[in-house]
């Protein structure tokens, strides 16, 4: 099981990449996204994959009657889930933004902050 | 629920002893920076003097703060562990001498920002999100540095990332989202791959616990710590732009207001750094001594490549933005140096940073509102027209090249002495130690020269580069009341950075006493409460 | 998006929507559940709400700015982290109280609180996002 999970981590790290490398900032952000969820999916994973009960202890106890499964990486990841999601939110609406008012989703046109043709720094001191 | 029940072995995991109020001096500045921000968040509509507000707010910290550094000056480490958990199972914040005087700066420099702000805020003042974005921006950097945790970090690296989301676009033209698209997305990227490393680390070793990491990374598989560690370089040097990775900072930081900047050339990359220098070389040093060499090309290029952009730059703030890059291959350099010297250096060196870089933003801009331009050629004729600016300019140039006596150059001459210390065999130093030297010499001649460049640009030249030497002095437009505020408070700034270099030996003690802690961090341990247990 | 069936039926998908999200909210106290989950329901309620009615009218339902309620969410969850300060325990240790009220006790207890700070936050954040990616017209986060 840890294998195929491994195997998918590295797929979908794989393809964030790739989609980062786009020109596209929808892509980029799509890229991300997926880059997050298979670094949440990492984290899961490293967490020793057991086939064991949801970590709830029962009303009538103190502690849990038996084996769970581990709760911190999942309270690592719910963190991480939430600060990705923000971050994919914010970021989107910084695209919408950026498309109304730069008329441009591709990267290579973004030089308002960087403009492509300055001529050379003065040779005077 | 019920009521416990005698089977439970409580003591395993909780804390049962009383937490004095005193200890408290430790969580109080990220709490009053997080409900001071919600506050102002919540009442911008109904408050008209936002400003006092977060004034009264950011001095409480800085009360806080002072406590905390006089108890951690006095006796070492302090540390408390949140919700009545034992370390390693609750998040413990821990402060040592770096990182509560780095938040003590952060918070002294957040406070002069606050106040320099109005010079680009207008009369007619909208309710705005600009004083509670800040006050979140100070607690994710006082959080930062305050925090024992790593998994914590990670989170206070966010609130960070996104408080200066919220700075960075503040005002909405269009160049600023421009910046704001490569310097959110390579951002994120950075703390991705800071999350991608926390994972791995946290299946190698089952622990986020910095003082833990110490504990049992010793005993994990050398190999994979070093990936592990590798990651961390990647993702600390992204967030503290240090070359290869440092695109993103001169393609962002002249977009927002220069107040904006200001507060993110100081404080942003700077947490970054401490980062490095807490994960790197305090948790696990094992792993740093393998990526030794790496670190130390990085820096060298850092070095060099830092203030050539300056040299190369008209735009006034990216030429700045450049020499802050400069500073942060300095601090590199330190921590490819494992002595006490070069840790010393280079946390010194961060809290200089904290300062010049803040205040070399904020004569910037306001060079900017008084010539009404953003490029050096446009510029000219300053010095007839204000002569103190000139002067703050060429004091906080050379404070930021590291000459003698301003503060910038105590932490270099720290350096150096690791430096030839550094692989030293016999009476003759190590080649990687001089090779580092040498260019920590070359960095400070070339940010002298980008500084010099500007100076005489901006100051010194008759006027803009196009114009004829005999066209009249061009009227500069005065400062107005705001104008007066900003420049104030970029004066006193200056100050404090000149009282600095001139009575250094606080600072140099500090930062020998604080490298002590990092270089062995026994008391760090004890501190946390996890000494003597063996893993 | 706003053909009259969608605008009919979302008012009923709202209110059930934000009744809900108060219950997953509250539920999180002893089951699974929570203040992160109710939130993103009930920004969703929102959401859809903007689609069918239009910002405007969305923003005159709320009557409070959305960024309003994630500030006062943020300085509750704080808030209930500093009452511990008074029980000489550290930062965000939670304190319990049962209150007995006729035959049942009824568990009151500072995570409750910092969960509905939680609730807050997320609601507020998302809302304000949701709400700035449906208008036309540019405005400030």
């Amino acid at each position: 099981m840890d294998y195929v999970l491994a195997a998918l981590v590295g797929l979908f790290i794989a393809m964030g990449v790739y989609l980062l490398l786009s020109r596209s900032v929808i892509r980029m952000l799509i890229g991300m996204t997926i880059l997050g969820n298979g670094v949440n999916l990492l984290i899961f994973t490293a967490g020793r994959v057991t086939r064991e009960v949801a970590p709830i202890i029962p009303s009538a106890l103190e502690q849990p009657s038996g084996p769970i499964a581990n709760p911190l990486p999942q309270a690592l990841i719910l963190t991480a889930i939430v600060i990705g999601f923000s971050m994919f939110a914010f970021l989107l609406v910084l695209a919408f933004r950026a498309y109304q008012s730069l008329d441009a989703d591709n990267t290579d046109t973004m030089r308002l902050a960087e403009p492509e043709q300055t001529p050379n720094p003065p040779l005077s001191y | 629920m019920a009521t416990p029940t005698p089977t439970t072995d409580l003591p395993q995991a909780m804390i049962e002893a009383m937490t004095p109020a005193a200890d408290w001096v430790i969580v109080l500045p990220i709490v009053f920076g997080l409900m001071g921000a919600a506050a102002l968040l919540t009442m911008r509509r109904s408050n008209s003097t936002p400003l006092l507000v977060a004034l009264a707010v950011v001095f409480a910290i800085i009360a806080c703060e002072v406590t905390l550094l006089l108890r951690v000056l006095a006796d070492g480490p302090v540390s408390m562990t949140m919700g009545k958990w034992l370390p390693p199972f609750g998040i413990s914040l821990t402060a040592d001498i770096f990182s509560a005087a780095f938040a003590l700066g952060a918070a002294v420099v957040t406070a002069i920002v606050l106040v320099y702000a109005e010079i680009d805020r207008g009369d007619a003042q909208e309710a705005d999100t600009f004083h509670a974005m800040v006050l979140l921006l100070l607690a994710g950097v006082t959080g930062a540095f305050l925090t024992g945790d790593l998994f914590n970090l990670y989170v206070w690296f966010e609130v960070m990332l996104i408080a200066s989301f919220g700075l960075i676009v503040f005002g909405g033209r269009p160049i600023q989202l421009d910046g704001a698209v490569k310097y959110g997305f390579l951002n994120f990227l950075a703390t991705t791959f800071f999350l991608l490393a926390l994972g791995l680390l946290y299946g190698l070793l089952g622990t986020v616990n910095m003082a833990d990491i110490m504990r049992v990374a010793p005993a994990a598989n050398p190999a994979a710590m070093a990936g592990v560690a590798a990651l961390l370089l990647l993702a600390f040097g992204m967030k503290a732009a240090a070359f290869p990775v440092n695109a993103w900072l001169p393609a962002s930081y002249h977009t927002p207001p220069a107040s904006v900047s200001a507060l993110f050339a100081g404080l942003l990359t700077k947490v970054g750094a401490y980062a490095m220098l807490r994960a790197l070389v305090a948790v696990l040093p094992g792993s740093r001594d393998l990526l030794e060499p790496v670190m130390a090309m990085i820096a060298i290029s850092t070095l060099v490549i830092g203030p050539l952009g300056a040299i190369a730059e008209t735009n006034l703030r990216r030429a700045v933005g450049f020499i802050v890059i400069g500073g942060i291959g300095t601090i590199m350099a330190g921590l490819s140096m494992p002595s006490l010297l070069g840790v010393a250096g280079a946390g010194l060196y961060i809290f200089h940073a904290l300062f010049t870089m803040t205040a070399l933003y904020m004569i910037a801009g306001l060079v900017e509102k008084r010539t009404g331009a953003t490029d050096s050629r446009q510029m000219g004729g300053l010095y007839a027209a204000s002569g103190s600016i000139s002067v703050i300019f060429l004091v906080l140039v050379l404070a930021a090249a590291g000459v003698p006596p301003f503060l910038g150059f105590w932490p270099k001459l720290l350096l150096l002495e690791a430096g030839f210390s550094q692989g030293a065999t016999g009476p003759a130093p190590g080649t990687v130690g001089v090779v580092l030297v040498i260019a920590l010499l070359v960095n400070a001649v070339l940010t002298l020269i980008a500084g010099a460049r500007l100076w005489g640009h901006i100051f010194w030249r008759s006027g803009p580069i196009d114009a004829a030497p005999s066209d009249a002095p061009r009227l500069l437009a005065p400062l107005t009341g705001r104008g007066r505020v900003g420049y104030a408070a970029t004066a006193v700034l200056t100050a404090l950075i000149v009282v600095a270099g001139l009575w250094p030996e606080p600072v140099m003690q500090g930062a020998r006493l604080a490298a002590g802690d990092i270089v062995d961090p026994a008391r760090y341990v004890e501190a946390v409460g996890l000494a003597g247990e063996t893993p | 998006m706003n053909t009259i069936i969608f605008r009919t039926i979302a008012p009923l998908i709202v209110a059930t929507m934000l009744v809900f999200s108060v219950y997953v909210c509250l539920r999180g106290h002893n089951e699974p559940g929570g203040g992160f989950i109710g939130g993103l329901i009930g920004a969703a309620a929102i959401g859809v709400f903007g689609m069918a009615s239009g910002v405007a009218t969305v923003r005159q339902a709320l009557r409070v700015d959305p960024m309003a309620i994630a500030g006062f969410g943020v300085f509750l969850a704080g808030f209930t982290g500093v009452l511990s300060l008074f029980t000489a325990s550290p930062f965000m240790t939670s304190i319990w109280l049962y209150l007995p009220i006729g035959e049942t006790t009824i568990p009151l207890s500072t995570p409750l609180f910092f969960d509905i700070g939680v609730y807050c936050v997320v609601f507020g954040t998302i809302s304000a996002i949701a709400l700035a990616l449906e208008s036309d017209r540019e405005e400030e986060l």
